[in-house]
């Protein structure tokens, strides 16, 4: 499955992008792929912030299960206003 | 009427948005760009979005809002992009048939955009800049 991810803020600039594709098997959660990014990306390997997790912009939990061409987004803590 | 833009915020804009023959008052929330914060001296605001997202919540913010105040409109743009000093950020407008319920749900407003909308702001300060982490207005540092 083909899944967008997008990155904001402080996880654009540790990823050095605004928007990757990634495949990602059946049953992955968003919780994993978050795990797998960091692996694949050093500079978020140390995200220790609590991010929360939006797909087809709305929020979910980390056991949300992927579906094909979900765009997901990982929250780092908002402060507009 | 909910919004972000790269451009300026046109108050009147939004006051006509909101005007409505039931309301017997309007009350407006503007955050501007101060020139300190923690010690720090502020030169600008640089804030990002995401902004298909940020509208998204911007409108449930209104929806919730009315479930708990009888109120008639809301409208509310935010910026993106640089903010200067003085400058307003984000302008809230709501219309009450009475004032109660305006002050109450343009406060609920401001509050729930802190804490649910998803807008990152970066403080250029006098010798750095660093993003801004939740409502406390304290810098989060991610360890290298």
């Amino acid at each position: 499955m083909k899944i967008k991810v997008k990155f904001f803020a402080i996880l654009r600039e540790r990823v050095g992008a605004g928007e990757v594709t990634k495949d990602v098997h059946d049953g992955t959660t968003v919780g994993e792929l978050w795990t797998s990014l960091k692996r694949e990306y050093a500079p978020l390997g140390s995200v220790e912030i609590r991010l929360l997790y939006a797909v087809n912009q709305n929020y979910v939990g980390a056991d949300y299960i992927l579906k094909d061409r979900d765009e997901v987004v990982f929250v780092p803590p908002v402060s507009g206003g | 009427m909910f919004r972000v833009t790269h451009g300026s915020i046109d108050i009147k804009e939004m006051l006509a948005f909101v005007s409505d023959a039931g309301a017997g008052a309007i009350v407006t929330f503007i955050g501007t760009t101060r020139d300190h914060n923690n010690g720090r001296k502020v030169i600008a605001l640089d804030y990002e979005g995401y902004p298909e997202m940020a509208e998204k919540e911007l409108s449930r913010i209104s929806e919730e809002a009315k479930k708990k105040w009888n109120i008639q409109r809301m409208a509310i743009i935010h910026r993106l992009g640089p903010v200067q000093i003085t400058e307003p950020s984000v302008i809230i407008a709501v219309s009450a048939a009475h004032r109660g319920d305006a002050f109450e749900a343009c406060r609920f407003a401001i509050e729930e955009i802190k804490k649910t909308v998803p807008i990152w702001k970066k403080e250029l300060f006098e010798g750095g800049e660093i993003w801004i982490g939740t409502q406390s207005g304290v810098p989060f540092n991610l360890s290298k």
